[in-house]
């Protein structure tokens, strides 16, 4: 039984890449996502990850064979930089993974079947939402001062899925009064069906833009956690990076200058490229923000 | 507004008590008060869970005050058994103490606001040590906020009359730049570029709340001071929270624009600065009064990023220590006064919100 969907004919991945590429602004964004991906996940397979401590070249200059001088153990910063894009990205990309599946699923039972559990869910998440998230969040990742990627995703994700959780059960609410889910419920097609198969891939435009921003929450929390010095780690991280430049207060020294900033920009960049791609597809999606 | 909330009574003394002026109060201000009890009620029913929350979740969590004690004084060659005998003689926490105990202690505590002394820090009681620290994450927090929603609404404003001219796509480029910006890179960014390039500024001077010598009191010295050594944070949080700002409001003022009773004000020949001001930008900003307390709980917790990279002495080192120490009482007492901020935050909006637009209230 097909069951018309306000999607056009491309499909909503169709939507997504024209609401991505429509204006000039997001397709500046999607280059640098690209850019920047491209850079941590490409760009580690293409140079050499050998690395030395070197004290006779601490905070080196830049050079032809340092191309970003060296940082305060002597170590190539352009190698470092290369090798440290992929942690944060995927700490962002898991946890952005968490929070929109707990948010989703809850949302959109919440919103569903009403009742008891969208009770119990909303005061939970009035409670949850008092405590700021980011507090919480540190709290969490200080007693376990864990280094593995996946357990600090899990913790990012945890502590962030309520706001999100709101919207999308707001959502639902305005979609399970259409036509279409009405058709479906007199059909009696079960309400996980109707739920995951008529509901959910009518929003999936504004749960990728959820998505995104999450990803941009997580790395937001993540650096942030590493600037804290919360999280051990031994491996090469944009965070850390930024970290021990500023524990070392290379803002100071001119020469320290690549290692400090060098990462700041790589973030910046995501960030902005993130941020600026789910504008423009927001007014896509949203034909009322268009003229906005 | 805050008064009245400190008045408001529970309802069955309400009626009765030393309000008695207020009972040939017209029905609609009693319910006005009802509404008020009802959001205060939740508001505590809030702060308890939240309490009870942050007394579980940092017991539930590995190692207590002890632990992380005798485990740095065996990092010093000490044998394990003399390091917690030491650590248990030294702070103010007694592990064997049952658990039950230790929860009614601390809920007494709450209600007679006595939030208990600190275990690191002897002689300094949690309420001492939140008060020496919060007012200046407050104070940065407050001004940087007001500083950016004020100057944010106006420039929305400006967006949404001059829409899809180039001053619109300047200004939504610059806004969604700086929304992307996480906010203690700003604060870097500020310090390396106006400290070390520019050198307009000596970013270590810049450090603390206060320069040495100057004691709190009200004088200009004190004032002044307070604002030099806030000014980093503050310029932070404005750049940090502005660009969410203006689009918000661009959008709401657009919104309002497209409103029958815009075009009657136009067509019956008003001045337009009056139509921006009272017709405009009054009906666009209330739906925003709501986010705004929203805000108040994620800056807070931006703040602790902001304040370790400036060094700036706010709540933000202060917690880190709690946790790093295990110090429960300071941890709990934080968790629960920084809630409190936000739950007043969210009261005090939910009330302006019921004067400024008294359907609501149903």
């Amino acid at each position: 039984m097909a069951v018309t969907t306000t999607a056009p004919a491309t499909g909503v991945w169709g939507t997504i890449w024209q609401g991505i590429t429509r204006s000039t602004s997001g397709f500046i964004g999607l280059c640098l996502v690209i850019g920047v991906l491209l850079f941590a996940f490409v760009g580690p397979l293409l140079i050499d990850h050998h690395n030395p401590t070197d004290v006779s070249r601490i905070w080196g200059p830049m050079s032809a064979e340092h191309w970003l001088g060296t940082n305060h153990e002597g170590k190539d910063t352009f190698t470092q930089l290369v090798l440290g894009g992929r942690e944060p990205i995927l700490v962002g990309f898991m946890a952005a993974l968490i929070t929109v599946a707990i948010a989703v699923v809850l949302g959109a039972v919440a919103g569903y079947v009403r009742g008891r559990i969208d009770h119990l869910l909303l005061q939970l998440t009035d409670i949850t939402m008092t405590i700021p998230f980011i507090v919480l969040m540190l709290v969490i990742a200080s007693f376990y001062r864990t280094s593995s990627p996946m357990v600090v995703s899990f913790i990012i994700g945890l502590v962030t899925w309520p706001f999100l959780m709101r919207s999308i059960r707001a959502q639902v609410l305005t979609l399970k009064e259409r036509e279409f889910i009405e058709a479906a419920r007199l059909q009696d097609l079960g309400t996980a069906r109707i739920i995951f198969v008529e509901v959910l891939p009518n929003m999936l435009g504004y749960i990728f833009i959820n998505f995104i921003i999450a990803i941009t929450n997580a790395i937001y929390a993540v650096v942030g956690m590493y600037l804290l010095g919360l999280l051990p780690s031994t491996a090469d991280n944009w965070g850390l990076m930024i970290q021990q430049a500023w524990d070392n207060n290379a803002f100071l020294l001119p020469q320290a200058a690549p290692f400090l900033i060098a990462p700041m920009v790589m973030i910046m960049l995501f960030q902005i490229g993130l941020v600026t791609m789910t504008r423009s597809l927001e007014q896509a999606l949203n034909p009322r923000l268009r003229d906005r | 507004m805050a008064t009245e909330l400190a008045a408001a009574p529970p309802p069955e003394t309400g009626d009765s008590g030393p309000s008695a002026p207020r009972k040939s109060r017209p029905l609609l201000a009693r319910i006005w008060r009802n509404y008020v009890f009802v959001k205060v009620r939740k508001a505590a029913v809030v702060v308890f869970v939240v309490a009870n929350v942050t007394f579980f979740l940092g017991r539930a969590m590995p190692g207590d005050p002890i632990d992380v004690m005798a485990g740095r004084l065996t990092q010093g060659g000490m044998s394990m058994n003399e390091a917690r005998a030491i650590a248990m003689h030294s702070l103010a926490y007694d592990p064997d103490a049952p658990l039950y105990e230790q929860w009614w202690e601390f809920i007494t505590g709450i209600l007679t606001f006595d939030l208990g002394g600190t275990i690191n820090r002897p002689g300094f009681s949690v309420t001492d040590a939140i008060g020496a620290y919060l007012p200046w994450t407050l104070f940065s927090i407050g001004v940087g906020t007001l500083i950016a929603i004020s100057l944010g609404l106006a420039l929305g404003m400006v967006m949404a009359y001059k829409r899809n001219k180039v001053v619109d796509h300047v200004l939504s480029v610059v806004a969604s730049v700086l929304g992307a910006i996480p906010n203690y890179l700003i604060a870097m960014v500020l310090v390396v570029g106006g400290g070390m390039y520019l050198g307009w500024f000596n970013p270590i001077e810049l450090r603390g709340t206060l320069s040495p010598g100057v004691q709190p009191e009200f004088s200009f010295v004190f004032i002044g001071d307070a604002f030099f050594h806030a000014a980093l944070p503050i310029i932070t949080y404005v750049l940090a929270i502005i660009g969410t700002w203006m689009l918000i409001m661009k959008a709401s003022t657009t919104e309002v624009l497209g409103e029958d009773y815009v075009t009657v004000a136009r067509a019956r020949g008003l001045r337009d600065a009056r139509i921006a001001t009272a017709y405009v930008g009054r009906n666009a900003v209330l739906p925003l009064v709501a986010q705004i307390a929203i805000s108040f709980g994620t800056l807070v917790g931006g703040a602790i990023f902001v304040e370790q990279v400036l060094v700036y002495k706010g709540v933000g080192g202060l917690l880190l220590d709690a946790v790093n120490y295990r110090d429960y009482p300071l941890l709990q007492g934080l968790l629960i006064i920084i809630t409190s901020c936000v739950v007043i935050a969210n009261l005090v909006s939910d009330l302006l919100y019921s004067r400024l637009d008294p359907r609501i209230q149903n």
